[in-house]
């Protein structure tokens, strides 16, 4: 059920150092397999790598319990934190996890920024990744010696506006309460998944207890094209997302060539969800499924 | 984008596609996918000299690239292979009587860059970079 980002990286990586992937199976409900998850622990991976929640299916994983676990056999764990964070209160010490990565622009900060979490013992004994400016500790000719994290992997001048817009939007979150964040969308989720039922032909992917998801809801209507639906979504002023979601994979094992899906966030109302789902039974009507 | 894109002509031509399956005697073919989004268009084509005497395709994909696709293949029928060259981005709009947008574009254009393949292809000529431009 993994992005992208949380993918291609590590083929990258298994490329150049021959390391081997494996993946979690999923289930049905679009929850990790947790014998899938089990058989792979007992192969004694050095990474664990998922996403805290999934853009494409909404499912909230188990990261506490599955960091406790891939703990015992000393892997390290490494989170995709970027639908996660904006959403629900997160407390990456309880998690336990060794890294966290947030993206900027999906918890309303601007492009080019995000936030990786690394454990500092970790970090100490890590090389950099890139050189130029500000990484050093000191350079002469023939080497150079390294700048403490989280310095050593800041090479170069920073994108000072981004972290500026990045720090407001924090504020700004953290200010609204990111236990009201998650009750707002948990609440918006369990309407909106409870009006789509009543949508015939609609096909809801992903886990239907809004304790075990967050507000990203995908769903196929009849044999109309993603691409199709939300173009006349759009033509009715409702924005949706149709495609691949960066998630090609997890498309094959839906059997499907792409999803529609509707997010809610702070600012959706349940009145909005009334409307989308108007222009659900419209579409229906209008391609004749 | 307009909000009449899916009109009748549209859906009916997505619902009953024609010159839709396989052309057992065909001497042309090509097969495009668009990466985007997914779509898949083949194209089979018969051509007697420089005419295209007849033509099929199969696909698979949305209600604008499945269309435009059908539409495409009543047009091309009985077409001289010049006459094929020249089609563009603006002859589709024209066949929709459309414009779904910029978003849409490609689904708009897959059909055509699969009959230009099979056309070049067969005349053993490299397809210009941009056949679209027009």
């Amino acid at each position: 059920m993994e992005h992208h980002s949380n993918i291609v990286p590590w083929q990258m990586l298994a490329k150049e150092k021959g390391i081997k992937l494996d993946f979690i199976r999923i289930d049905d409900n679009g929850l990790l397999d947790s014998e899938s998850f089990q058989e792979l622990i007992k192969k004694r991976p050095k990474v664990l790598s998922l996403a805290h929640v999934s853009n494409a299916l909404g499912t909230i994983n188990p990261v506490k319990q599955m960091a406790q676990e891939a703990h015992t056999i000393g892997a390290t764990v490494v989170v995709d934190g970027a639908q996660s964070v904006p959403h629900m209160p997160v407390d990456i010490a309880d998690l336990k996890c060794d890294f966290m990565a947030v993206s900027g622009h999906k918890m309303l900060a601007p492009t080019g920024i995000g936030m990786l979490y690394g454990r500092g013992d970790l970090l100490e004994h890590m090389e950099p990744f890139m050189g130029g400016g500000e990484m050093i500790r000191e350079v002469h000719l023939q080497d150079a010696s390294w700048n403490d994290p989280p310095w050593r992997f800041e090479a170069g001048t920073p994108n000072v506006e981004g972290a500026i817009g990045l720090g407001a939007a924090v504020e700004y979150l953290s200010s609204l309460g990111m236990q009201n964040v998650r009750r707002h969308e948990k609440d918006i989720t369990e309407y909106a998944l409870k009006k789509m039922q009543n949508v015939k032909d609609l096909v809801v992917y992903g886990p239907r207890d809004v304790e075990k998801r967050g507000a990203a809801i995908a769903f196929n209507l009849g044999d109309i094209h993603a691409h199709d639906l939300a173009t006349i979504l759009d033509t009715q002023g409702i924005a949706i997302r149709s495609g691949h979601h960066c998630a090609q994979p997890l498309m094959e094992r839906l059997n499907v060539p792409a999803t529609s899906r509707a997010s809610f966030y702070i600012y959706n109302t349940k009145r909005e969800v009334d409307i989308l789902v108007r222009a659900l039974e419209s579409a229906r009507r209008m391609f004749r499924v | 984008m307009s909000a009449d894109l899916y009109k009748e002509a549209i859906l009916d031509h997505f619902r009953h596609p024609r010159n839709y399956g396989d052309l057992p005697d065909a001497n042309a073919q090509a097969r495009e996918a668009n990466v985007l989004c997914g779509d898949v268009i083949e194209m089979q084509l018969r051509l007697n000299g420089d005419r295209i005497d007849d033509l099929r395709f199969r696909g698979q994909g949305c209600a604008v690239s499945m269309a435009s696709t059908s539409m495409l293949t009543e047009l091309a029928k009985g077409k001289e292979v010049s006459e094929i060259k020249r089609l563009g981005k603006k002859d589709m709009i024209r066949l929709l009587r459309s414009d779904p947008g910029p978003a849409r574009t490609e689904c708009v254009l897959l059909g055509l860059k699969v009959l230009k393949m099979a056309v070049y292809a067969h005349l053993g000529v490299k397809m210009p970079e941009e056949p679209d431009a027009a």
